[in-house]
């Protein structure tokens, strides 16, 4: 075993929302840093994701089947969520020719 | 063993989730995405949720990055920048990184997790299936409607309606 994390010697489920945190927090800063719309949209995705791991989770160190389940519903919308959203990001790009954040500002003023 | 898994799976979906922020080409961000997806199904696998793990590659590896990848085919992939940091930004950064810190050191300090899961049987495919056509039928009902709705609502938005032509018939 690599002494990696010492203050958890077996990795239970402390270790795993740590990693659930950390993706989280890497997606959120994505969310905040990038221009790209496309980027962004991937950096949704991963915050996703990471709440699912802590899900999931937390479902096997309880012992309940509850948690998985409902990954698989969030699975489901998230597919369905990523498609009508990059329909929507394919429609303004047809319209101002940009997927630049800063210059989507027709809402402003 | 399972230990050493875990350090690496996570250590990769966690690498590849940064790349996939740092990464100036959405492009190469999309494939990183895809290798911290493969990172993130070898850790449910971890979890004995082996069904899901396959779920996660048919749908995500198997769709959502394909569709990313098509995407950006088809817009303009000029690298981008960062952006400059505005107040309200890095205001943002420093709160969220500030409560996440915090609530990290709560769970650490004094979470009362439940820490072992010995005598749980792993998941089989006809416990999920128990689950889902009896507790969750309702949920399963609607979801599939909106996919349903979600499929319309694609077909509209990416349909080019001619005003000109409809306005003539």
């Amino acid at each position: 075993m690599i002494p990696l994390l010492a203050a958890v010697p077996v990795y239970g489920l402390q270790s795993y929302l740590l990693v659930a945190a950390l993706l989280f927090a890497i997606g959120f800063f994505g969310v905040l840093l990038r221009k790209n719309t496309l980027v962004i949209y991937m950096c949704l995705e991963l915050m996703l994701l990471a709440s699912t791991l802590a899900l999931v989770a937390f479902s096997k160190f309880n012992g309940t089947l509850d948690g998985n389940v409902f990954v698989f519903f969030i699975l489901t919308i998230a597919a369905a969520e990523v498609a009508v959203g990059l329909a929507i990001i394919v429609a303004l790009f047809r319209k101002r020719h940009t997927v630049q954040v800063e210059e989507l500002n027709h809402l402003k003023n | 063993m399972a230990d050493t898994l875990f350090l690496i799976l996570s250590a990769l979906t966690v690498a590849c989730g940064l790349l996939v922020v740092l990464n100036k080409n959405a492009v190469n961000a999309a494939m990183f995405l895809l290798v911290s997806l493969v990172g993130m199904a070898g850790l449910f696998v971890l979890l004995d949720a082996a069904l899901l793990a396959f779920v996660l590659l048919l749908v995500y590896a198997g769709a959502v990055v394909a569709l990313f990848l098509f995407i950006i085919m088809l817009l303009d992939t000029t690298p981008g920048s960062f952006k400059s940091f505005n107040k309200i930004s890095v205001a943002a950064s420093v709160l969220g990184a500030a409560l996440l810190g915090l609530g990290i050191m709560t769970m650490f300090k004094r979470g009362v997790l439940p820490q072992t899961a010995e005598n749980v049987p792993v998941p089989t495919l006809q416990d999920y299936a128990a689950q889902l056509f009896t507790t969750y039928l309702l949920p399963v009902q609607i979801v599939g409607f909106m996919l349903l709705i979600a499929m319309l609502g694609v077909i509209v938005l990416s349909k080019r309606f001619d005003s000109k032509k409809e306005a003539a018939s």
